[in-house]
This record gives C-alpha cells, structure tokens and sequence, in this order.
C-alpha cells in the first residue's frame, strides 16, 4: 500500500464511519476495515474498479462525486476522504463544500504543483510537467484544475475551513507544515495531506 | 397441464387479508428449493419471480421440459451456488403454477375463479410467500434476491419484514411503477380481454382459450425486455427464410417470426387470467407511497445490507429508478452497495448470460457470506 494511504489512516481513529470518494480499487478501504474495524463506504466513477471492490468484500457505490454525494445527509460520515482526485473535478469548490457537509472532517491529498521539478520542468523544458505525481500529457490528463500546496492552504482559508493537521510528504518522508515551513514544503513536497473540517 | 405431481405446495392455514380487503385462507403456495438447508438455518436464499416466471428457478423446468427462468444465475458454481446455498422460490399468488390464482376454483361456488379471484398487490404477494420461512424453521435468510418484479417483491419483503433477511439484492427494479410501465402492462391486458376467446375470464367454462390476445400481450411486453440495439444487432432486417419481401403480411421479417414465436410458446404455459392479475399487482405497486412520499422509510428498521444492480440499456426499469432505491437507503445512512452492468441486452439481461453481473452477483454473495459468518 502506497505511503499516502498510511498517513491517511493513521489520520483516522479505530471503528469510525468512513467514506472514501473515488475509492478506484478499494485498496485503502480494505486496509480501513481490516486493521482499523472501520465501517467504510465508497464512491468509484469507474465500473471496472467497482467490479473490483465488490470481488473483495467492499461496499461501494458506482457514482461521480460532482453529481452523487448529495445524496448523503448531514455529517453522516466521520471522516470523508478524497485521495489526489479534487483537482479532476469541473467544480472543486462544489465537492469540497460537499465532503465537509457529508463528513464530520475531510481527508483531502493534492499532488503538489509547486514541487521544485514541476517548476523546473516548465521553466526549463518549456512543456507541461510530467512527473511521478503526475505522470499524465497535457491532453489526456484528467486534471483540470491543478493547484499548489500554498495555494489549496490560501482557498481554505479564503473558504473559512478549519485546518487540523496539514502533512507534506516526500517519498516517504512525512512532515508537518507550518505557517514558517510553509514556502519550503512547497517547493519539496510531492503531495499535500490536509485534515479538515468545517 | 398435468402439472400436480411435479408441484410442491405448502397449503397456508392462516387468514391472510388482502390489500383488497379480502381473506383468504386455506390457500395453496407452490414452491421449489435447491441446494440443501445447513445446520445453522443461516444460507437460505429466498428467491422472487418477476412476472412471468415461476418456482423453476434452475435446472429442466419439470412442466414446461425448459431451462429454468434463471438458470444462467443459479446452480452449483453458479453465482448463486446451490453447492452452498438453500435456494427457495414459489410461484406468487395470482400466478399459474400451482399458487393459488384465477384458474383454482373458488371453494364456494366450485367454479373456477377467472376474474372472481380478487386483485392481489406486490404486497400480498410477500405476505404469502413469508409463510415458507415458518415451513422450513429460517428465523432469518441470508439473502433475498430477484429482478424486475422478482425486485419489486425484495423490497416489499424487506420493508414488512426488516429483520428476515441479512442481504437484499434488488435487481432491474423500481420503488414505483411507472407511467409508462402501467401503459405497457395495459396494453397486454387490452390484448387479451379484446380476445372474444377470453369470455369475461370464463374461458374456462366456454372451452376456449384467448390464445390469440395472450400472444400479442407477450410479443408487446417482449420488445419492452429488449434493446433497439440488441434488437438491430440480432435481427436487423433480416428475412425471415425467404429471398425477397413477398408483398403480405406474413413474417417477412425475422423479427416478425421470433416475436411470433415468443407468443405462441408463451401461450402453452401460462394463464390468460394470471397475466392479468400479476401485471394489475405490479402497476399498483407503490412502495413511495405506502410510506406518504418517503421510501427511506421504507427500509428505516433494517440492518440488512443492500445490493442494487441496473443495467445501461434497461429502458423498462432504468438505472435512474434503480438508483432512486440508493438515494432513499443513502440518506438513512444503510448499508448499500450499487452497479451498473454494461449489456445491450436490455431488461432481459439479469436473466441472461452477462458475466459482468454474474460476478459481481457472486461476488458480493460470498464475501458477505464468509463475512457474515465470521461475525459470529
């Protein structure tokens, strides 16, 4: 299991609710509910990884976050996750505002666009950056609103959400990020995770 | 039809009151099992029909000498494996396979029901069907499970019965029927009683059989269990063993014979009158409106965890209606779980060979099997 789903389960506490948007092949719930008794939902776009989840057991429903999470009440989740996926949606705003109304808190992760080699990839190279975060061209990617981990802290900030824990992560080194280390872990880190809650 | 001696049936004692209004008692419920009941009592499958099917569910259906409506889907290794499970399914009341229905004599005047026999519902029908699991000494199935009408049943069953069942799959269904389901169920009941064979349902007495009307009421329905594009893809315009159009109104078209066909084969095994009162049970079905609007209350008292299953070319029962039934358990918190199979094979595919939703079938039965009994 890949170092990302780790650090977002150790976010989490022992025999919660848990409901994972755009769970692909269930790998992270199956790890919630094996090692942390946790009642785990999902939420997949793709049916060939919904077929997957149900070969192992997992609850999912096939369904588009944009369109399906409405159908959840009020806070009926303690945690909401969303692993690396809110920058492929038509309205970022729209789902974030939605994890935090379905979940009591959001786990959110970003590939962080303000990594020193996607900086350095379009200053030098001149084309889209293709790293190992985002290894997609320009025209077949599904990210249509790519953002930085200084950016995604200023719009929850901007949107009055309460940030209670912010993680950067490298390879597999895993760090806080202050308000003092924040321009650096900008520029290190692959991946932003962000415990929050509104 | 000699039918009796292939028949199981369990005679219900107990006053059952109709959504009519009605009692019946003393009623006959005709029932087949597969697979064999464990020690436990806990891998019972309670199956539902849909409309034109019955307790055959798999294997040589010993009446009509065909394969059972679902054999695709059960038997052993199947994805409902009789290796491992107790299958049961009964013939629904109102139907014609030994289930008390329009052709059983009415004990009072010892003429046969027709149109006497009074209206049943969806309802009803799972009232009756209940009285197996006292048969066979199940405090709880572990799952029910069936498609189209069979689904319908499954959710009825679920709502009177929250704490019978462990899983519930609902298969190619709806909470409600529609407008349109209503108009093409009607169409084949204006197709049989506009046969002069019918007699006011008493064909029976008069020795004939509306054979003619019962036909184009299943031709009718038969196009509504298909795709345009399955349809295209099988037949096309294709002729029917000829070179040419002949310029009549014989089945030029191999379309034309195959519906032709459906008709007649369907007339050798089923009842004009049952046709009549099951499509009736399935246009009232409302399970919306038996809860003032809210069908989550329908499913609020069951800790049953839920399966729905659509398929993309259903145009009968679309993944909208069968997604309706997700929204309603999502907002009470359940336990569901939903796919949407790719198949042009229309409504007809929970019945036919679609591997994708025999797996997932499989799938989610075995895992919440294994899971379910880890549990204890």
């Amino acid at each position: 299991m890949k170092n990302e789903f780790k650090v977002i389960s150790d976010l989490i506490e022992d025999n919660k609710k848990v409901l994972d948007v755009g769970c692909a092949d269930g790998t992270l719930m199956q790890f919630l509910k094996e090692n942390k008794n946790i009642n785990v939902r999902g939420l997949e776009i793709s049916k060939e990884k919904v077929q997957e989840c149900i070969a192992k057991g997992l609850t999912v429903i096939e369904g588009n976050a944009e369109k399906d999470l409405k159908q959840f009440p009020d806070k009926s989740f303690d945690y909401v996750v969303l692993s690396q996926t809110l920058q492929a949606f038509l309205s970022p705003e729209i789902v974030l505002d939605e994890l935090l109304r379905v979940g009591k808190k959001a786990i959110v992760t970003i590939p962080n666009f303000g990594n020193w080699q996607v900086r350095l990839h379009l200053l030098f190279k001149g084309t889209m950056p293709i790293t190992k975060s985002l290894p997609e061209q320009w025209h077949s990617t599904p990210n249509l609103h790519m953002c930085t981990i200084k950016d995604f802290v200023n719009f929850v900030k901007f949107k009055e959400i309460k940030m209670i824990k912010t993680l950067a992560l490298n390879s597999n080194n895993t760090s806080n990020i202050t308000t003092n280390n924040l321009g650096t872990k900008n520029l290190f880190a692959d991946l932003g995770i962000f415990l929050i809650e509104k | 039809m000699n039918t009796e001696k292939n028949i199981k049936t369990l005679i219900i004692k107990k006053p059952l009151k109709l959504d009519c209004g009605k009692t019946i008692n003393n009623f006959p419920i005709a029932f087949e099992t597969y697979g064999s009941l464990n020690e436990n009592k806990d891998n019972a499958i309670l199956v539902f029909h849909a409309l034109t099917g019955d307790q055959f569910v798999t294997g040589l259906n010993p009446v009509t000498k065909k394969d059972g409506w679902w054999s695709f889907a059960v038997g052993p290794d199947k994805a409902i494996d009789t290796n491992k499970y107790f299958v049961i399914c009964s013939n629904v009341i109102g139907g014609c396979m030994g289930s008390y229905g329009p052709s059983h004599k009415d004990p009072e005047t010892q003429k046969t029901f027709g149109t006497d026999f009074p209206v049943i519902t969806i309802n009803d029908m799972v009232n009756a069907q209940y009285n197996l699991l006292e048969h066979f000494g199940i405090d709880k199935l572990f799952a029910i499970t069936g498609g189209s009408m069979g689904g319908m049943q499954v959710l009825q069953f679920i709502s009177n019965f929250p704490d019978k069942a462990k899983t519930v799959i609902p298969i190619a269904t709806t909470s409600s029927h529609s407008a349109q389901n209503i108009a093409f169920n009607e169409l084949g009941r204006q197709a049989i009683t506009a046969d002069s064979d019918w007699k006011d349902g008493n064909y029976e007495a008069n020795n004939t059989n509306p054979g003619k009307g019962l036909a184009v009421a299943r031709m009718a329905a038969h196009i509504t269990y298909l795709s345009k594009k399955g349809l295209q893809e099988k037949f096309g315009r294709k002729l029917q063993e000829r070179e040419d159009l002949k310029f009549g109104f014989d089945a030029d078209f191999q379309i034309e014979s195959y519906l032709r066909y459906q008709g007649s084969v369907f007339v050798d095994r089923f009842d004009a009158n049952s046709y009549l009162y099951i499509t009736r049970a399935m246009d009232y079905f409302d399970l919306v409106k038996q809860f003032n609007g809210n069908l989550s209350d329908a499913f609020k008292k069951t800790k049953a965890k839920f399966f729905v299953i659509s398929f993309t070319s259903d145009w009968l029962y679309p993944t909208q209606e069968n997604k309706d039934i997700v929204i309603a358990l999502n907002s009470i918190g359940a336990d569901v779980g939903f796919v949407e199979i790719v198949s042009d094979k229309g409504h007809d595919s929970f019945l036919l060979d679609v591997p994708d939703f025999l797996n997932a079938l499989k799938n989610f039965l075995d895992k919440s099997y294994t899971e379910l009994n880890n549990e204890k």
